[in-house]
């Protein structure tokens, strides 16, 4: 363990916890301009977590323990997830904890806990909320996954810094098994975070939710977490697709600090560019009924395949 | 003392354990509880002297027992010890629990069934420690009869005979393509010791005879497709500590006889076997998964659980086949590590949760799903150690269900350097296949634990639940700290099955294993995982999150009724059953099933719903099965005429046939 690499993880988990509700409040920022609506401030994500750590909890009579701990469990799984994805650098002292295979499984973990907690109050809504996310999650998760191998084929690595290592060295050019892999990786991302077309963040109409049914009776302090943690999860999912479709502009190996903090705006650049992205795709986009899903995630599983196919073939 | 005496040792107190039930086979609990406990101590045994027997030179003796000139051969190797190991440190918990957990019932009596269960307990360590073909045979029998009686404890129930008697069947037709099997290892040498199989070199086509018989027959009792139909009849039918021990190590005999027969017997292997293991083994994963979700009934959900794991298993050693026929030894380590991770791990998982069923099943006698829920805030203990074996079986980070996964993925990610290019298609397939079986164990475990011990009772009488008692909570409290252990320290396990590998595939992951922090089974810049620092990391960032939090705000909090969207009208009867949780995934996987639906309409008065969801298989290969036995047995019925006279017509006709053949 280098003392830049030490420097580049705590840099790079401070950003990651910091900057992730400012991401989500430019994706509504940028969804606000597009629908011709008046845009909420940038800021909002911090000023609602912070109004909702003042507030007193309340929580439903028969709540077990796993109700009341599910909030720091999944921001922990989260957090960790910041410290292993290199957005910043690859020389990540935590890098080698968990590979792209565990992160899908440091993701599953979170998944199972907020469902378990949303069954853990007998409500309907929990229930069904607990139902379709995992309905989602298996689909979404295989899906992950083969985009991942995809991946890791081309590096010979299923660590995310060799990954980048490796990717970011190659002449840029379109890699056809990177391109199938890339719309695949989109199309899961927007069913995990929980986005138009799978799921509406901004709905709470009753038969449409998904996540919002989830967390419908968690409040105060276990639902800043909850937002923050899924901020945390969008923030995950956008710096593993810039590392693997993008991954220029992040400190290689060896390269001393300043390169880091060089690659701080380059990150940022590039995180408000995929945020605006996002915001495109879910105002050219409708959501689509719940059993709609599995075509949609189908799709992206047989384009991972597909990807992973041509690089087979091909060998690019 | 060698191990191989402490093992035949403890092979004889089991039965003597059994034998000193049957005292007072109506009476004295007290007595066969102490009997269960001491087998447990027994077990204990076996599992330490397993644990240094591995890596040992091979021990072999010859017991005077059995037929003249038949003597018993045992032997004792890598191979046998990790089993043996898998084998007594499962039977411990299951031992110590089932000590709480018999009582006097209306079926067979305790001491009966401590009887039976030494004597199974018996068995599949002999079976472990087999040398030769007959001994083997004699107690796969004895394993197969003595299961078939604690099966069908609760005999008077017509449901559980026929459950019995499916299983016996499919018992013996395992056994009879087993029996086969060994007759082609032989090698027309006549000598049925594994010692002189080993030396006899097949021509290919009977090799490949020998390893289909081994996988039909091992299969059988494995509960590969497609003779897995016992398994979701007979582990409902059994009770819970028998069923933890069918599942949790029963299987994995038959797993243990497919490898010894394939790795170790034959000399040898072809490539397309691992193909077929794999196709196989995959095929049976996906079918075990998919008809989870759908069950409702706790212990039929985990016996098609089962099917899965085992599917994952064979999945994993036909990949490890693969590679080795290939000779590509160091990743048929891998996979074949990652194989017997896995049947370690399933062992741990899968008897807890059976166990926490049975305790469930003993607090509330209820045993579908439909009508649990909350069990939480009764059954405390029995929540949270499930919890532990949820998560594992889900596969998630960082117990141990997911380290096995993990190295298996792995596994799959090198076969793009075998030579046939088809394969390395096969590949993305397989590998999505297995990922895909493993996604929705998660979706199978989250219904499972949140109908269960979540949510609100949907019974009344649910009120009344209560913890089992200390030796219960022991029992599943060892369970629950394995597969933490497994799954913490993986890096120690797998230097620990090193000897196996050397064993079977000729290579070891040798000190490739990476450091004690960090999993690194090839090398640590292809892939790595500490499930250490995930779980520390997560647990610092809990407890600190949760200081920050109450220190600079508050930890005010209210208890209020749930909100739920602002309904007014709340009862626990609209939470979702199990067929509800199950509905997405058997509408999304309508063909695997047999649906049959009886759907209310609008008018009627007394509106009924009731849906059937059944196997395939029945209507495709068991009913015209049996269907065209009966036609030829009324074949055959016709000659029988039931008068003397025509049997003695028979008798003359044959005469002369034989007389004119012979001469």
């Amino acid at each position: 363990m280098t003392p830049t690499g030490f420097l580049s993880q705590l840099l790079q988990l401070a950003i990651a916890l910091l900057l992730a509700p400012l991401l989500l409040g430019w994706v509504n920022q940028c969804r606000a301009w597009l629908q011709n609506k008046s845009a909420p401030p940038l800021l909002l994500p911090y000023r609602m977590i912070r109004k909702l750590f003042h507030k007193d909890a309340v929580i439903a009579e028969n709540a077990s323990p796993i109700f009341r701990t599910m909030p720091y469990i999944i921001f922990g799984a989260m957090a960790l997830a910041a410290a292993i994805v290199p957005s910043l650098a690859t020389d990540l002292p935590f890098g080698q904890a968990a590979d792209a295979i565990a992160l899908v499984g440091l993701f599953a973990l979170a998944r199972v806990f907020i469902a378990l907690a949303a069954m853990d109050i007998g409500t309907a809504f929990g229930s069904m909320g607990a139902r379709r996310e995992m309905f989602v999650g298996f689909l979404a998760e295989p899906a992950l996954l083969m985009v991942l191998f995809t991946a890791s084929l081309i590096s010979g690595s299923t660590s995310l810094p060799t990954i980048v290592d490796t990717l970011a060295h190659r002449e840029i050019a379109i890699y056809p098994s990177l391109a199938f892999a890339g719309v695949a990786f989109t199309m899961v991302s927007l069913a995990e975070n929980a986005r138009i077309p799978i799921d509406n963040p901004a709905t709470h109409l009753e038969l449409t939710m998904i996540h919002e049914a989830m967390i419908l009776e968690y409040s105060a302090r276990h639902l800043a977490l909850i937002e923050w943690a899924s901020a945390l999860k969008l923030f995950n999912y956008s710096c593993i697709g810039l590392a693997l479709f993008l991954p220029f502009g992040i400190a290689q190996g060896s390269d001393d600090w300043l390169a880091i903090l060089g690659a701080t705006p380059v990150l940022a650049a590039k995180l408000a560019a995929g945020g605006f992205g996002l915001a495109l795709i879910e105002t050219f986009s409708a959501k689509v009924r719940i059993f709609r899903a599995p075509e949609f995630l189908g799709t992206a599983f047989l384009l991972a395949v597909l990807g992973m196919l041509v690089n087979l073939l091909l060998g690019s | 003392m060698s191990a191989l005496h402490l093992v035949v040792a403890a092979i004889a107190a089991w039965i003597a354990i059994g034998v000193l039930g049957m005292i007072r086979p109506r009476k004295g609990l007290k007595l066969i509880r102490a009997l269960f406990i001491l087998g447990a101590g027994v077990a204990l045994v076996v599992a330490i002297v397993a644990l240094f027997s591995m890596g040992q030179i091979a021990q072999t003796i010859v017991l005077p027992l059995g037929l003249p000139d038949l003597p018993f051969h045992l032997r004792i190797d890598s191979l046998s010890a990790f089993f043996l190991l898998l084998l007594g440190a499962t039977a411990f918990g299951i031992s110590i629990f089932s000590a709480g957990y018999f009582r006097e019932s209306e079926g067979t009596a305790p001491g009966l069934l401590c009887l039976h269960y030494h004597v199974f307990l018996a068995a599949m360590a002999l079976v472990l420690v087999a040398d030769d073909a007959y001994v083997f045979m004699v107690a796969w029998e004895t394993m197969a009869l003595s299961s078939y009686f604690l099966v069908t404890t609760d005999h008077r129930i017509p449901e559980i005979r026929r459950a019995g008697f499916l299983y016996l069947l499919i018992a013996h037709i395992g056994a009879i393509a087993i029996l086969l099997c060994f007759g082609v290892l032989q090698g027309g040498s006549g000598d049925y010791t594994f010692g002189s199989m080993r030396s006899v070199i097949l021509p290919g086509a009977w090799s490949s005879i020998a390893f289909g018989l081994a996988i039909f027959g091992f299969g059988a009792k494995a509960g590969l497709l497609p003779l897995h139909v016992w398994l979701p009849e007979a582990h409902p039918a059994a009770p819970s500590p028998v069923s933890a021990l069918m599942s949790g190590v029963m299987l994995k005999t038959a797993i243990y006889g497919l490898m010894r027969v394939t790795f170790d017997l034959l000399n040898g292997q072809l490539w397309w076997w691992g193909v077929f293991a794999l196709v196989l083994g995959l095929l049976t994963a996906l079918f075990g998964v998919i008809f989870a979700t759908v069950q409702s009934d706790m212990k039929r959900l985990l016996a098609y659980s089962s099917i899965e794991n085992i599917g994952i298993i064979v999945a994993g050693m036909g990949l490890a086949i693969l590679f080795k026929a290939h000779d590509k030894t160091l990743l048929a380590a891998l996979a074949l590590t990652a194989t017997l991770y896995h049947a370690l791990n399933h062992a741990f998982f899968k008897s807890l949760l059976f166990l926490a069923t049975g305790a469930v099943l003993h607090a509330t006698k209820e045993r579908s799903l439909g009508k649990l829920g909350g069990l939480i805030h009764r059954m405390p203990w029995v929540a949270w150690l499930a919890l532990v074996g949820t998560l594992a079986m889900a596969g998630l980070p960082p117990l141990n269900g997911f380290v096995s996964e993990w190295l298996l993925l792995q596994a799959f990610l090198f076969t793009p350097t075998l030579p046939q290019s088809f394969i390395n298609m096969l590949v993305p397939l397989a590998a999505a296949a297995l990922v895909l079986a493993v996604a929705l164990a998660a979706y199978v475990m989250v219904k499972f634990y949140g109908v269960i011990f979540l949510g609100r009772p949907r019974e009344p009488n649910l009120a009344y639940a209560q913890d089992p008692a200390r030796l219960e909570r022991a029992a599943l409290a060892w369970f629950a700290l394995g597969c933490v252990v497994l799954g913490i320290f993986p890096v120690n396990v797998i230097t620990w099955l090193d000897p196996v590998d050397a064993m079977l595939i000729g290579s070891t992951l040798g000190g490739r294993g990476g450091s004690w922090l960090f999993l690194a089974p090839v090398n640590p810049d292809r892939s790595s995982y500490s499930p250490i620092i995930v779980l520390v990391v997560i647990l610092a960032v809990f407890a600190l999150t949760i200081q920050v939090v109450h220190r600079y705000y508050h930890g005010r909090k209210r208890l209020g009724p749930a909100w739920d969207c602002g309904y007014p009208l709340q009862t626990a009867r609209m939470q979702d059953t199990a067929e509800g949780f199950g509905q997405p995934i058997r509408q999304v996987f309508e063909a695997f099933f047999h649906v049959e639906r009886v759907l209310p309409s609008p008018f009627d008065a007394t509106p009924q719903y009731r849906v059937k969801v059944e196997d395939h298989f029945w209507r495709w290969l068991y009913l015209p099965v049996v269907r065209s036995a009966e036609a030829v047995a009324r074949l055959i019925g016709l000659i029988q005429q039931g008068r003397i006279s025509v049997y003695l017509t028979y008798s003359f006709l044959t005469l002369l046939a034989l007389l004119f053949f012979i001469r």
